[in-house]
């Protein structure tokens, strides 16, 4: 037990003296959640507008103040005619021009019809599509208030709830992907590259002759990167809560004990991976490729599964974080218990009963 | 007793030969040598004693166990020094010795004695990376590193390419006092000069072992007469005696060149008028004893 210990405060004086492990430790895991936080946000905040007011009256006028006073737009530009639409798109100051129909007030008085024209910059689709939808609410909000004074023939409200995440906040759906992508990133990148970097430097060499056990060369080797993994768990989660406002729904302590077993087997594929290749590079090229991008783009971090072409789907089922990101999303977003996640948490303990096979009857007690 | 008895290895590489039908025997408590040229098949001689490679072919036991069956009890007592530095170059002197002496279950202070005549010539700089240490300390602390945990047999492969002359003088000195405290030693050289430091060498190329024997008694028991020759102008010298008709070998070794004749036949004043007749100037044609080179060099002609 001694020279296991003494292994592993080795390989924590390795990680503490290595500059670029600790940033990919430490620093980057709080970026990508400030990233994530504030810059690649699907949310609509001041979006700069232009009004192009034809009729000039207090309808359009009252229409306009909503808009500007929604927190969501700001106008920044008054225009005269239309030949001023395409200049402010080309120099990008505007994201949408609102264009009011001459006689607005007059038309919806007399034919209960009058219309406004949105123009966006689809240059952004995704954009340019939240900024129409949310000019639509706005309008539409103000017509159905207008109206109660007025007697309808019939009408049928929409009353649309967003369950789990009722303000659509972009937090709620990057909090879980980050997790995954973080901890596939140190545990399984990490790992390898540390193990196969003993191989590079020829110390594999001195380690193996010695009588070390292999088992205990690889846990020893480990172990350092699963505790500082859950250190930043805990971070993630708390960072979360504090900055971002998610509060976690469900049990915290169930919580970790799946993230531990996402670590677990992350490292087991980092171990894997380190059996099968022989040069740090190779090691950092297979977890980059093989892991993390699939951790960003083939796991319902970003794009949804169900729209992805079928053989992508298949590949999002084999990645480990897809499963990941649901036990997230249902314990912490939904509030839901075990007896929810217990499908995706076999799924995951099968993959690491695999990893771990294949490591151990691939691992060499030789050099070849 | 037999340290380490090798019967009839063989090792072969997907595309290559590494070792043909080796087979020696190392006493206990002697400095046996290993001496050859860059791919003879040393490391891979090495790796196979240590239980890092699995043989091809035939047996072979360190301290009586076999090197594939009982690998586990063979790395616990024997102590081995790569070719390559294989140390922790950003941990300190001191973290490097103490994490070698842990992974072996034991400590700096208990085998201190065993490696104090080298390791204080490095403790003032125990708070150094090893990263940071010049060639010569790095060796004296990869030696103490294998030393530290009492090994019964120290394998060195190649422990003083690259090391500064001086380096490699104290280097010998102490693998000699290492000897006086029972430790086998089998280390590996590609410099002939080392031969005569061992108490008997390996001659060994191509993955055969030429010769076997106690260095003095591989340069006696030589046949054949050698002749040092100089003159103005080496280069041409050595073309004109290869050119020769009596001419069996000739290799500039320093500031001369050996040469040897066909049938031992060493007619100096008609290797005389030959190169005066070529215009070589201050020919100096003296005969000398063989050294381990000479020995090394006719044994490889012989077998090619």
């Amino acid at each position: 037990m001694k020279h296991f210990r003494g292994f592993v405060i080795k390989e924590f004086y390795h990680i503490f003296r290595d500059k670029r492990t600790l940033a990919i430790l430490f620093v980057m895991p709080i970026v990508q959640m400030l990233l994530f936080g504030y810059v690649v946000t699907n949310e609509i905040k001041d979006a700069k507008i232009g009004i192009l007011d034809h009729s000039q009256d207090v309808v359009t006028r009252k229409i306009t103040d909503k808009l500007a006073s929604s927190g969501y737009f700001i106008i920044t530009k008054v225009l005269t005619n239309e030949t001023e639409i395409e200049d402010c798109f080309r120099t990008g100051s505007v994201k949408e021009v609102v264009v009011f129909e001459p006689d607005f007030a007059v038309k919806l008085e007399r034919e209960k019809k009058a219309s406004i024209h949105l123009i966006a910059d689809a240059s952004d689709a995704n954009t340019a599509n939240l900024i129409v939808n949310y000019t639509s609410a706005i309008v539409n909000d103000y017509v159905t208030k207008e109206n109660k004074t007025v007697t309808t023939p019939m009408q049928i409200g929409i009353e649309s709830r967003m369950l789990y995440n009722e303000e659509l906040k972009g937090v709620y759906m990057f909090v879980p992907g980050t997790m995954a992508l973080i901890l596939v990133l140190i545990s399984a990148l990490l790992t390898s590259v540390s193990i196969v970097r003993e191989k590079e430097l020829g110390t594999m060499e001195i380690l193996l002759a010695s009588p070390l056990r292999p088992l205990q060369i690889i846990i020893g080797k480990v172990m350092p990167y699963a505790v500082l993994s859950f250190v930043n768990v805990i971070t993630i989660l708390l960072l979360s809560n504090s900055i971002f406002g998610l509060p976690i729904q469900g049990s915290v302590a169930l919580l970790l004990l799946e993230s531990m077993l996402f670590i677990i087997l992350s490292l087991s594929l980092g171990i894997f991976i380190s059996t099968s290749t022989n040069s740090q590079q190779t090691a950092m090229m297979i977890s980059m490729m093989g892991l993390m991008l699939p951790a960003i783009i083939l796991s319902g971090f970003i794009y949804p599964v169900e729209n992805m072409p079928m053989i992508l789907q298949w590949v999002c089922h084999i990645n480990p974080s897809t499963y990941f990101i649901i036990i997230v999303k249902n314990i912490m977003l939904k509030g839901l218990g075990f007896m929810s996640v217990w499908k995706e948490t076999l799924v995951l303990c099968g993959m690491v009963v695999f990893f771990i096979t294949m490591s151990v009857r691939k691992f060499k007690i030789r050099l070849e | 007793m037999q340290t380490v008895v090798v019967d009839n290895l063989s090792k072969s590489y997907k595309q290559a030969v590494a070792l043909k039908n080796i087979t020696f025997e190392v006493d206990a408590g002697e400095i046996f040598g290993f001496i050859g040229p860059d791919g003879a098949g040393k490391t891979s001689l090495f790796r196979i004693l240590v239980t890092l490679l699995l043989p091809t072919e035939g047996t072979a036991t360190v301290l009586g166990y076999d090197v594939v069956k009982e690998y586990k009890k063979i790395r616990n007592k024997v102590g081995y020094m790569p070719g390559k530095f294989s140390l922790y170059q950003d941990l300190t002197v001191e973290e490097n010795l103490n994490f070698f002496a842990t992974i072996f279950s034991t400590s700096i202070e208990e085998n201190y004695h065993l490696i104090k005549d080298i390791y204080c010539q490095i403790e003032p700089f125990k708070k150094r990376r090893a990263g940071a240490l010049s060639g010569g300390m790095k060796q004296k602390l990869a030696l103490s590193c294998a030393l530290i945990h009492k090994p019964e047999v120290l394998f060195l492969d190649e422990p003083t390419t690259g090391v500064d002359a001086v380096s490699r003088k104290e280097f010998w000195g102490m693998l000699k006092s290492l000897k006086h405290s029972g430790i086998t030693i089998i280390v590996s050289t590609p410099y002939m000069d080392e031969a005569s430091l061992c108490d008997r060498v390996a001659l060994i190329q191509n993955g055969n072992i030429l010769k076997i024997n106690k260095p003095d008694v591989i340069t006696t028991t030589f046949e054949k007469k050698i002749l040092a020759i100089r003159s103005s102008d080496m280069h041409k010298l050595l073309s004109d005696l290869n050119s020769f008709e009596a001419c069996d070998s000739a290799f500039l070794f320093g500031q001369t060149i050996h040469y040897t004749a066909k049938q031992n036949n060493l007619v100096m004043p008609e290797l005389q008028n030959y190169l005066t007749g070529l215009n070589h100037q201050q020919v100096e044609i003296n005969p000398i004893e063989a050294n381990i080179e000479d020995c090394f060099m006719s044994l490889m002609n012989q077998a090619s």
